[in-house]
């Protein structure tokens, strides 16, 4: 279980966020939406120590993750970023296998090009791919790689970062659906940070909104559209009217 | 009041530049720690062995034939207003080994190898694949820093002693087929002249600029800003940075070995 307490994030006289309450239990789906710019990648960036917070707790299973072990808890985690991110100098299976090749996960070369490749064929994509760079890859192709790489070392916890960001409907649907097969597949805990709607109703298990710093609502995705939140159905519609504020 | 806002703006950027020079003194100092320290990556170190070494030797090589020559003849014309013409291997020779084979190799490192150890890093900052190394537990400092910086303290040496040879060449073939020097006795007289301080201290030389061409692209990379103009300003920072770095500990290694 992951437990957010009162999580505050500045950057200068900005303040990101402002009080973040929120727990996400083990093999939950949660998926947290908001506006571009309130800090939903500062958010998960906290979680995962790639920023510090400056004030609050992050807990993992009780354990406050700023006096646990790094390397053990990293080895818990699994990540897609938004871009993809993957390694420009490395072929795709090596990006895929990057965990299984150093470090404690680390196994023979040849066992790891073939789980690297199993988890190519998982997120659709054919051997052939395994020996490309990512720079001859498209966008959608680059995600599926990422979403190979985040579940190489089948970690407990997975991290979406925007999965669908600069895809088309239909590659974006098919990573939407990937993302659940495989968190369902794996009981993982998933966290996924987005504004696509689409991708919310597909991917999760809970909701949570965040707006202004804070966590605006949150509650189980099927509650969603009747939440008489008035910043939930002004974001879920994305009508121009409403309590959150947009310039146009 | 107005008379005080230069001496406020200076003290200013006097502490600004301090800072950062601590700064990188801290990065050069854990890029160095991270060499002795376990995890290695040995795969990372001879990429850029290679790229350091090897992928520079065309410039390396260009660089002291042509500067050996210019500066043969040179010497020559300046020598003959005072009749000292004939020293031209001499000073060919401690011309090249203790000053322009360093520097010269310092600066195209610089130029080569700085830039695109910055552009490379800070292009991987921007597009998330350092923040990627950290969720894949593989601290970025190990990884990509440790293994440049080991790299271009090995191998920059080396590149000067070879540009020192080739630099000599060039002096020599100028020496023999324009200015009628005998090709036995200009390699006599560069061999006898040279000593063995004027190669260790060119040897020195090389792994100090390459330490400083590694840390300063690495340090810009790791510290740029965002998008393309972040990257573009990184590179072109760690260019100058690490040239005028390379500069100045040029006349400090010279000041330690030759001052006295």
């Amino acid at each position: 279980m992951i437990q957010l307490s009162n999580l505050h994030k500045g950057f200068g006289p900005k303040k990101v966020l402002d009080g973040v309450n929120l727990t996400i239990g083990r093999g939950e789906s949660m998926v947290i939406i908001g506006g571009s710019g309130t800090g939903k990648s500062v958010l998960l960036k906290c979680v995962l120590g790639l920023m510090i917070q400056d004030s609050g707790i992050i807990t993992l299973d009780g354990q406050d993750t700023s006096t646990v072990e790094r390397d053990a808890f990293l080895a818990r985690f699994g990540m897609l970023f938004q871009g993809g991110a993957l390694f420009d100098s490395l072929p795709v299976w090596q990006n895929v296998a990057f965990r299984l090749l150093r470090g404690s996960l680390a196994r023979p070369k040849r066992e790891a090009r073939e789980i690297a490749i199993e988890k190519l064929r998982r997120v659709g994509l054919k051997p052939d791919v395994a020996d490309l760079f990512p720079s001859e890859l498209s966008g959608g192709m680059q995600k599926r790689v990422g979403l190979a790489r985040a579940t190489a070392a089948e970690p407990e916890i997975i991290f979406f970062d925007e999965p669908t960001t600069g895809l088309d409907p239909i590659m974006s649907g098919v990573i939407n659906d990937l993302i659940r097969e495989i968190v369902e597949e794996m009981g993982a805990t998933a966290m996924t940070i987005t504004h696509d709607m689409s991708s919310v109703r597909v991917i999760a298990d809970k909701v949570a909104m965040l707006h202004a710093g804070r966590i605006q609502w949150t509650g189980p995705v099927e509650n969603m559209d009747n939440s008489g939140d008035p910043y939930v159905s002004q974001f879920i519609s994305g009508s121009a009217d409403g309590p959150i504020e947009s310039v146009r | 009041m107005m008379l005080t806002y230069p001496l406020a703006a200076l003290g200013r950027t006097m502490l600004g530049f301090l800072a950062v020079l601590g700064r990188i003194a801290i990065f050069g100092g854990q890029s160095l720690s991270h060499i002795v320290r376990p995890p290695f990556y040995p795969r990372e170190f001879l990429s850029a062995l290679i790229n350091i070494g090897y992928f520079s030797l065309p410039v390396v090589g260009l660089t002291a034939i042509f500067t050996g020559g210019a500066l043969a003849l040179q010497i020559y014309s300046g020598g003959q207003r005072f009749s000292a013409e004939a020293v031209v291997p001499q000073i060919v020779a401690i011309g090249m080994v203790r000053e322009l084979g360093p520097v010269l190799v310092g600066l195209m490192i610089a130029a080569r190898v700085t830039s695109s150890i910055a552009a490379e890093i800070a292009t991987m900052k921007v597009t998330e694949q350092i923040d990627a190394l950290v969720t894949l537990s593989t601290h970025p400092m190990k990884y990509l820093t440790a293994p440049r910086v080991l790299a271009a303290i090995l191998v920059v040496p080396a590149l000067v002693g070879l540009g020192d040879i080739i630099g000599i060449m060039g002096g020599y073939i100028v020496g023999t087929k324009q200015l009628g020097f005998a090709p036995g006795a200009y390699i006599s007289n560069t061999w006898n002249f040279l000593e063995t301080a004027d190669i260790i201290s060119s040897l020195v030389k090389g792994a100090v600029f390459g330490l400083i061409a590694a840390v300063m692209g690495c340090y810009h990379g790791m510290h740029s800003g965002r998008g393309a103009q972040g990257v573009g300003r990184a590179t072109k920072t760690s260019v100058e940075a690490a040239a005028i770095m390379i500069l100045a500990a040029n006349f400090l290694l010279t000041s330690l070995f030759f001052a006295s």
